[in-house]
């Protein structure tokens, strides 16, 4: 997709009046945060395999060339290809190489966020080749022409008239009168549809919650199966996937598939959890004759050893977007780009830059929530912190607020002079606040009074209050 | 300089990683060898009895369906009888696993025996697990030709049998069973973890059972 990250407050506004957007928002709020509270719940060692998930993730990112080596080794062993990709564009011409090589004129795809941050299906729709996605989801907005606003859940945004509008007009082929009014005759006719598409492609492409070292294994999480259909049904199975998602062993995948899907959906476990290692054995009755992986760097190398490495544990389970006040307001695709939501605005001007992504860390109001609910311990606001002050380095910020921010620092710097204003300004504006107390327009805020009002100071500084208190603490008690 | 020698080249500069480095590649070797289990919940840590009702209770909490049996030469009626009660067509396919092929299936004289890999056109399908997990209710199937990795996704209906004995309490128990039974670092092609029927969430939130995969998945554990 096309990176819109720097018209985000247009796109907010805009998604904030949108009547369809904001009743499938609801969704977000209804489900996703109760389920993962009362999974989180359920599990006294939660927070204990919290930490663990962090720390596998931590020891994989100090040793992260040496795992590789060790993964690669292993999927050459059990017959794999692995191919590495430095950026999404050579990822691209990989995947569409074995597709060409194949005589592939369809592939099906498994939900993978990868494919979209490489925009895998255009490429290959250029190139005359029709990508056929298959999770629902997924398969709803690319009928659509959208892109996912939502990272387990492409499709959150819509609502079922607007599905079962799309469905009566691409399915011709299927009788008017029939009855798609709820998401179970929706779903059965989708499965219908797609059954005969995994037959008929020739190549599957899934992503991979994790790459294996130990075994040269990858793993796909689904609750739907489509994944699965996607990678025995075709001839070949590519997996594309980033350098980040490697863990060590068998055992640590287990550790962070318990934390994974209770952040994700507030399941114990998915429906699904597919270990795969190698194409068909000799003595396979079914299964791709061919497996490929493309190991795709994309800026993620970059990110080590400075202050976003914490991000390369992130797991894309979701849970900091289910639980941003920002997102549920918003929605995914105001954020215009490929990743929404907190751990998108982390991440996006890793890949992309800050020039053109600095809305994206300043859509937050650091409530903590993100870093509250994330399974792999990530510092968002911390982060998002750092590339706001970046965005200033590079002198990247808006001009008021620029001028505000050296306004203020001028006096921050000389406390004395800090002290004697403050103690002039806060009383001359607690008379002005008047009985109310509050102000509904003030000189240079505007942004602000315009959609709420400012309240107005106490009477006393911060300083003053704190030094009275201070005061009552030394006195005896009585 | 290859793709795989520029990414790996900016990892290693990322991390001031220069020249041998031994201790790394100790530390790296350790982990592998060793497989450290990590954090084991509470939950399954039982004795096998109790592992046994965890695993039934957890498969039907995440919607399969579960029946018990005492031995493998009842598993055909069983299998006859789950088509019978929903109405099914009295066919099924299977693989060639030799548990299966060993239960007496002349005694269900109007069931038709399909073997091999699923085409698609199954309603119903049978498969032995390789074992379960009662922490959560999930059965591990591995592929090959005694069960195909189609009949696990393919058919409507797909019937599960397991053997009591296999059940551990948790993943890590079932990755130490996989390295006595094929070896460390052996691996089939595929590995099924499955917990539940086939599902979808992403119309409106709404969980609907039946996605790609099967819309029931039926238990049968022999004690």
């Amino acid at each position: 997709m096309e990176l819109a990250a720097k018209h985000f407050k247009a796109s907010a506004a805009k998604a904030l009046v949108d009547v369809q957007l904001q009743k499938a928002l609801g969704n977000v709020e209804k489900g996703f945060i109760g389920k993962r509270q009362k999974a989180a719940a359920a599990l006294p060692e939660f927070d204990a395999l919290r930490d663990n998930a962090r720390d596998i993730k931590n020891h994989v990112l100090a040793h992260l060339d040496l795992y590789l080596e060790e993964y690669e080794r292993k999927v050459t062993a059990s017959g794999g290809i692995v191919h590495w990709a430095e950026t999404a564009e050579d990822a691209r011409r990989i995947v569409l190489e074995i597709c060409q090589k194949a005589g592939a004129r369809t592939v099906t795809k498994g939900k993978s966020m990868i494919t979209e941050e490489i925009a895998l299906n255009d490429h290959l729709s250029a190139n005359g080749i029709e990508p056929v996605e298959t999770d629902l989801g997924e398969y709803i907005i690319q009928l659509r022409g959208e892109h996912p606003s939502h990272i387990i859940a492409p499709a959150v945004h819509l609502n079922k008239e607007q599905v079962e509008g799309d469905f009566r007009r691409v399915h011709t082929h299927l009788p008017e009168g029939r009855d798609l009014s709820d998401p179970v005759s929706l779903l059965g006719e989708a499965r219908e549809v797609l059954r005969q598409r995994y037959f008929a492609a020739d190549v599957g492409i899934t992503g991979a919650n994790f790459l294996i070292a130990e075994t040269g294994t990858s793993v796909i999480v689904t609750n739907e199966g489509n994944g699965d259909l996607t990678q025995t049904l075709g001839k070949i199975h590519v997996v594309v996937a980033s350098i980040e998602k490697i863990v060590p062993t068998l055992e640590d995948t287990s550790q962070i598939l318990r934390v994974l899907a209770r952040s994700a959906t507030g399941q114990d476990m998915s429906v699904y959890t597919t270990f795969s290692t190698g194409p068909k054995r000799a003595d396979d009755p079914d299964g791709p004759d061919q497996y490929h992986v493309v190991l795709l760097d994309n800026g993620r190398s970059a990110m080590l050893g400075t202050e976003y490495q914490d991000m390369l544990r992130c797991i894309r389970c979701g849970a900091c977007m289910n639980h941003c006040p920002v997102y549920h307001a918003v929605g995914g695709h105001a954020y215009g780009s490929v990743y929404p939501g907190p751990m998108g605005a982390v991440l996006t001007p890793s890949l992309n830059g800050i020039e053109e992504t600095g809305q994206l860390p300043n859509a937050s109001t650091f409530c903590g929530r993100c870093e509250a609910v994330c399974p792999m311990r990530i510092p968002l606001p911390k982060m998002m912190r750092h590339w706001r002050e970046r965005e200033f380095e590079r002198n990247l910020t808006p001009l008021t607020g620029r001028y505000g921010l050296k306004f203020w620092a001028f006096f921050a710097k000389r406390p004395k002079l800090y002290r004697l204003a403050v103690s002039f300004g806060v009383p001359l504006l607690s008379v002005f606040g008047g009985s109310s107390k509050r102000f509904r327009s003030l000189p240079f805020a505007g942004g602000w009074t315009r959609h709420r009002d400012l309240p107005a100071p106490e009477g006393r500084t911060f300083l003053q209050a704190w030094a009275q208190r201070e005061a009552l603490k030394q006195e005896p008690a009585q | 300089m290859s793709a795989r020698e520029t990414v790996m080249g900016k990892i290693r500069a990322a991390m001031g990683v220069k020249g041998p480095d031994e201790a790394r590649q100790a530390t790296v070797a350790t982990r592998l060898r060793e497989t450290p289990a990590g954090v084991i919940p509470a939950r399954a840590q039982l004795p096998t009895a109790g592992q046994l009702e965890l695993f039934c209770a957890m498969a039907v909490q995440f919607g399969a369906t579960v029946t018990r049996v005492s031995d493998y030469h009842e598993v055909p009626a069983e299998v006859s009888a789950y088509l019978r009660t929903r109405n099914l067509p009295s066919e099924i396919r299977m693989g060639a696993d030799a548990r299966l092929v060993k239960a007496d299936w002349s005694s269900e004289k109007t069931l038709e025996v399909r073997h091999g890999a699923s085409d698609g056109g199954d309603l119903a399908g049978v498969s032995h697990a390789m074992a379960g997990i009662a922490e959560t209710g999930t059965l591990a199937l591995l592929s090959g030709p005694a069960n195909p990795t189609t009949i696990n996704f393919l058919p409507e209906h797909h019937i599960v049998v397991l053997d009591a004995r296999d059940i551990r309490g948790d993943m890590e128990s079932v990755w130490a069973k996989l390295r006595t039974d094929l070896g460390k670092g052996a691996m089939p092609r595929n590995i099924n973890l499955i917990t539940g029927p086939s599902r979808s969430g992403d119309i409106e939130q709404t969980i609907i059972l039946g996605a790609h995969g099967p819309r029931a998945l039926h238990i049968v554990v022999v004690e």
